[in-house]
This record gives structure tokens, sequence and C-alpha cells, in this order.
């Protein structure tokens, strides 16, 4: 026997009774991210974007629609120099932790044989994590100071009579410790590419008759490129908003943007602080596009 | 283009820590062959093949390539060149650049070796994709790359680690016929790795056979195909029913052999094995017939377990005279003349030259 049965008709399965079309689920789906970033970045940042227009006093803020802020900034030559001496410290950070960072990474992707001992190797580079930036920091004051660790290991071997000055409070020791506390962020994307490249590669231009120095330049390098950039994005937009590290290793005696941003508000003038918000996050913008322009990230990610 | 080498292996070893991957193997591989090594992964023909290209050190023995003595020589003055399973084309460089690598690693003028790998793109009719990534392209194109990369240097050897496993079954045969084209043309020496007997039965003028860091059987590959020298080769091959047993007679260039609780078996005797020494013999699946055997030990009596419709032939599956699976395929015209059903115990026959005695590895 066999029952017919026509489609639509019988009984009728029990229904969920709201029904969402595809879209709606889509963008349900996509709300809390959505919210979390409206939330933290995009109305912050817009708030900051408005408030940089705004007027003050010593003691207040009025809303208003003024450029005095942006023209009083980049007007002034305080402003400029500042911003020159954060691109100094950028550029040489960037120099030191991509060398470093490179070596680091090609010692850890192709000369340490076992996955187990590179991934110990690598954590070993993480410990210093374990321990906050300013701490960490603040540790360089006893080595580098004029009755500290170097001086007095110099002066007891006789190599100096007099302690080196420009040890610490200097521009030295804010690349020192900015070169301390950032390199591990060029190490770790260098180390995530290197690890990609197909070690037949390497022996395919060893096959070639490429020696070690030329794998290394027209292999290797191109292929870690992408990682260089990524490193590169981190390490610059870390030292271009670096305020505490600056203020402690110069002593004062050398500034920052985000170090000038930080007085100003101290000073409660949070327009003006604002407007320079904005002008640093244009430039860090530019750079990081002008990064992008030049290396292809797109397949690191 | 350049004349080929004879390559000669002398007792060379590769041991890695405490494993042993080839045991000093001899091969002497003439001028302008094409050589298979074949064998189940692990086998070391692929450490065999790297040590020939100086991609592995050698721990003992020599390899020597034409006059000279290469065993300490790097890969680029060996006058090899390899082709690697992954062809381990450069990903950031187009096609162009991909095979002048050589050409720029040695200081060629840029123009030159621009020129040259241009001539090397038109031979494997790939001018079309020059300033292509190699990502750009499908399997069989990068593998005609790397094979243009490889020969951009006019090596004596080529060597190639299993260059068509990742190719789809049909760009594998096509593949295949091109390399033996190549091969032929170029008149060089071809070292080829592989674990497909059919690849190595299409290709090579001389067939490699290696289990176990051991050679089992270098030869033509009708020899090895028609004489295993060994039950691994013959069970490799494929194709072939080993029965083992014990031998109980011998003489009159006739060897008996007998497989425990079963029947008992003639063969040409080759002086492989005395009396009461086990010994293998291999009989070709496609050589059994149905039928009342002709002499004694030349076949058995067995029942079918299985049958396979091939097409062009029948494969059948049967047990008896204690051997627990052996193989007949029969053409199709002869199975269904008098077709068998599974369960029916069937007479199975052989003809005398068609039991081959197999050798043992003395190790």
């Amino acid at each position: 026997m066999t029952t017919v049965r026509f489609l639509g008709i019988g009984e009728q399965k029990d229904r969920r009774s709201v029904r969402l079309s595809p879209a709606t689920v889509s963008y349900l789906q996509a709300t809390p991210l959505t919210v979390i970033l409206a939330a933290f970045l995009l109305v912050p940042i817009l708030m900051i974007l408005v408030v940089s227009f705004w007027d003050y006093d010593f003691a207040q803020m009025y809303p208003d629609f003024l450029t005095m802020n942006y023209t009083e900034t980049l007007g002034s030559w305080v402003t400029w120099k500042i911003y020159l001496n954060t691109l100094k410290y950028a550029l040489m950070v960037w120099a030191l932790t991509l060398f470093i960072g490179f070596w680091v990474a090609y010692f850890l992707a192709f000369h340490i044989r076992t996955t187990a001992m590179q991934m110990v190797l690598f954590l070993v580079c993480t410990v210093p994590f374990l321990t906050s930036n300013i701490i960490r920091m603040i540790s360089w004051i006893p080595v580098l100071g004029r009755n500290g660790l170097v001086n007095s290991l110099l002066i007891d071997a006789h190599v100096i009579s007099e302690p080196i000055e420009w040890l610490l409070y200097s521009d030295f020791a804010v690349v020192l410790a900015m070169v301390h506390l950032y390199t591990l962020f060029m190490v770790t994307p260098i180390f995530n590419t290197l690890m990609r490249i197909d070690k037949s590669l390497v022996e395919a231009a060893r096959d070639a008759g490429a020696s070690s120095w030329q794998t290394l330049t027209n292999v290797i390098l191109p292929l870690a490129k992408p990682g260089m950039a990524i490193g590169t994005i981190f390490v610059v937009t870390l030292v271009m908003a670096d305020f505490s590290t600056v203020q402690v290793m110069s002593g004062g005696q050398s500034a920052s943007v985000a170090l000038m941003m930080k007085n100003q508000m101290s000073l409660l003038q949070y327009p003006a602080a604002a407007a320079n918000a904005v002008v640093l996050l244009a430039l860090v913008l530019l750079m990081v596009a002008g990064i992008l322009r030049i290396v292809d990230i797109r397949k690191e990610l | 283009m350049s004349k080929a080498a004879e390559i000669d292996i002398a007792s060379v070893s590769k041991v890695y820590g405490t494993t042993t991957a080839v045991h000093a193997i001899s091969l002497k591989i003439p001028a302008g062959t094409y050589c298979c090594l074949l064998g189940p992964s692990g086998c070391g023909k692929t450490s065999t093949l790297r040590m020939i290209a100086g991609h592995e050190t050698i721990s003992s023995g020599d390899v020597r390539l034409g006059n000279t003595v290469v065993t300490d020589l790097p890969p680029a003055q060996r006058g090899t060149a390899m082709m690697f399973q992954s062809y381990a084309l450069f990903p950031h460089l187009d096609l162009v650049d991909n095979i002048a690598f050589s050409l720029k690693m040695k200081g060629v003028e840029k123009d030159a070796r621009r020129a040259k790998a241009m001539e090397m793109l038109q031979l494997m009719q790939l001018e079309a994709y020059a300033t292509r990534r190699p990502a750009q392209l499908s399997g069989g194109q990068q593998q005609r790359v790397a094979l243009a990369r490889a020969l951009i240097t006019d090596p004596e050897a080529l060597l190639l680690d299993e260059p068509l496993s990742a190719l789809d079954p049909f760009l594998k045969i096509r593949m295949r016929a091109e390399l033996k084209k190549l091969q032929t043309s170029l008149g060089i020496t071809f070292v080829h790795v592989t674990h497909s007997q059919e690849e190595a039965m299409a290709l090579a003028d001389l067939i490699v056979v290696m289990n176990e860091g051991r050679i089992e059987q270098a030869a033509h590959p009708r020899t090895v195909f028609e004489q295993p020298a060994t039950a691994f080769v013959a069970r490799f091959m494929g194709e072939h029913n080993v029965i083992s047993g014990r031998v109980i007679h011998s003489g009159d260039s006739q060897l008996t052999l007998s497989v425990a609780g079963g029947g008992d078996f003639t063969a040409t005797d080759t002086g492989a094995a005395g009396l009461a020494e086990s010994v293998d013999i291999a009989v070709r699946t496609d050589h059994v017939r149905i039928g009342e055997p002709l002499g004694k030990g030349l076949g058995f009596t067995g029942s079918v377990t299985n049958v396979e419709y091939r097409g062009s032939s029948v494969k059948l599956s049967i047990i008896g005279a204690g051997i627990e699976d052996f193989t007949a395929i029969l053409t199709d015209r002869e199975f269904f003349a008098t077709p068998v059903k599974v369960g029916e115990a069937i007479p199975l026959c052989w003809d005398v030259e068609d039991a081959v005695v197999l050798g043992r590895l003395k190790h």
C-alpha cells in the first residue's frame, strides 16, 4: 500500500512562529562586534574630533567650531620640533628593532632544528613581558645611572675615570629602552613569515648555486617582507604614541607628541590635546598606508 | 646540449642518528639512462637521490659523476640539477626570474639571463606566461617551469623527486610522456624517484627497486617484471603470486617445494636454495589458466573466493593448497567461455617457465 500525499496538504508541522529573513540574521550576527567597535573606537574618535574644534580657557571648555586649536598647534615651531623628534625616535627604533628582530627570528626559524626547541626559545623571548612596561623601563635607571651598574663597572675596570653622562636621561637611553620594549613586536610577525617559507625553497636556491648570502637576499628577505611590514606597523605606531618611555628615560629633557598631549591635558587644555591627537592620528594612518602600499601583507592575514 | 654523465654510487650509506636509512648501496647508472628509484615510502630512495644531489651528506661511501668524485661538492658544482617534489618555485618571482635564478646567482647579465630564460620558456611552451607568478599556474605548468629552471644550468644529470605525485591522474600520464620525450631529446641521465611501479615501468631504462635502505634489484623493467629477484620485488611490482615453502627435492634442474600444510610445486632450479631451506617462487597472475596441470607441481585445485570483472579481463581470487590468496587474471574471452562462480572448486595450472624461483637478499 502506498499513501499519496499532496504537497502542502496534510498535518502541519510545528514551526517557529518567528521566521527571520536571511538578511536580518546576518545583520544580527554582525551586531555585537559593531556595537563594541562603535562604543569603544568610533565614538571616542568622533568625540576627540568634535572636541578638537572647541574653545577653552583655564577652567572650562566651550562647544564651538574654531580652527584655532589646529592653527595654534601647527603654527608653533615647538610642535614641529616635537613632531620631528618623535619621528626621529620612530626611525631609529624602527631600524634597530628591524635589524635585531629579523636576525632573532631568522635564528629561531632556520637554525633551530626542532619545533619544540623553537617554541621554547620563542617563549623565552616573551618572558620579559611578564612584567609591566614601566617596571622594565625603570629597571634601566640603576643600570645606566651616574653611579649605576655600567658606569661603576667601567670605572672599576679603569676604562673611564669619570662616569659617562649620556647613558641615562638622553636620547640614547630613550632609544635603548624603546628597542628593549618593542623588539618582540618585530620578532613575532617576522618569525611567523619565516616559518611559512618552504624549506625546499632554500634547497632549490642552493641547488641553483646560491651562496648563503645570496639565498638570504634573493629568497628569504623578499619572502619575509610582509612580516617586516606588520612588525614595522606595530613598532612605528607604538613609538609614535609613546609618552612614558620618553618622559622617564629622557628625564624630561626630550619630548614626544604624546608627551606634549599629556602635558596639555594636565593643564586642562583638552581641545588643544584633541587637535594634536587628530594630527598624530592622521600622520600615523598616512605612515601605515605608506607601508601597505610598499608591501602587500594580505597573504599574512 | 650538454653531455650525459654516468653516475656511480659506491657503497653509499646514510645514517641518521641511530637509524640507517641507506645500507651501503652500490649502483652504476650508465650515461643517458632514464633510471627510476622505486620503492615504498621510507625505503631510502629519496635519501639516495638527495645524496646524489648533494642536499644530504653522505655518511660513508662515494658518489662519482662522470669522472669526478662529487661526494664533498656542493650541489651546484656537481653538474646535477634537482627538481623538487613540490617544485619549490620561488613564489615572489615571475617565471622568467624563476628560471633565470641560477644564472643570476652566477652573475650573468640581466639581459643575457632573461633571454636564455625566455628560450627555456619557449622550449616548455610557456612563453605566454612569462610575467606570471607560479601561484597563477596550474600544476602541470608549474612542473614545466620547475623542469625549465633545472635544465637551464645544462646539467649532466637531472634528479627528479616524485615529480608526478602532485598531479591528477590524467595529467600524470601526459607529463610522464613529456618527461620521457624530454629525456630522449636531451640525452642526459635522469634519476627519478617514485613509488609507482606503473610510472617506473613506463619511463625507465633501469629500474632500481629499493626496500629498507637496500637495493633488491636493479635491471631493465622487463627483467624486473619477468624475473623478479626477490619476493619483495615480485610483490611490489604486482601481478605476481608469491608461493612460499620449503625445498623437499632438488635435482635434474628441477626444484620441488612444499607449502606448509598444502601442496607441492615445481620450478626450474637456479641453485638459490638448498634442500630443506625455505624458498619463494613467483607465478604471473596473467599466466595462470583454468585446467588440469600439464605436469606435477604446476598447478593446484582451489576454491574461488571472489570474482572481479575488469572489462578486458576478469580477476579471480582463489584459496587452496595452503595458499591464502592466489590471483588469476583471465581475459574476458577465456573467462566467459567457461564462467566460474564464487565457491566453486577449479583446477589451476601454469607452464614450467612461468614459475620463477626468487632469491633472498643476504644482509
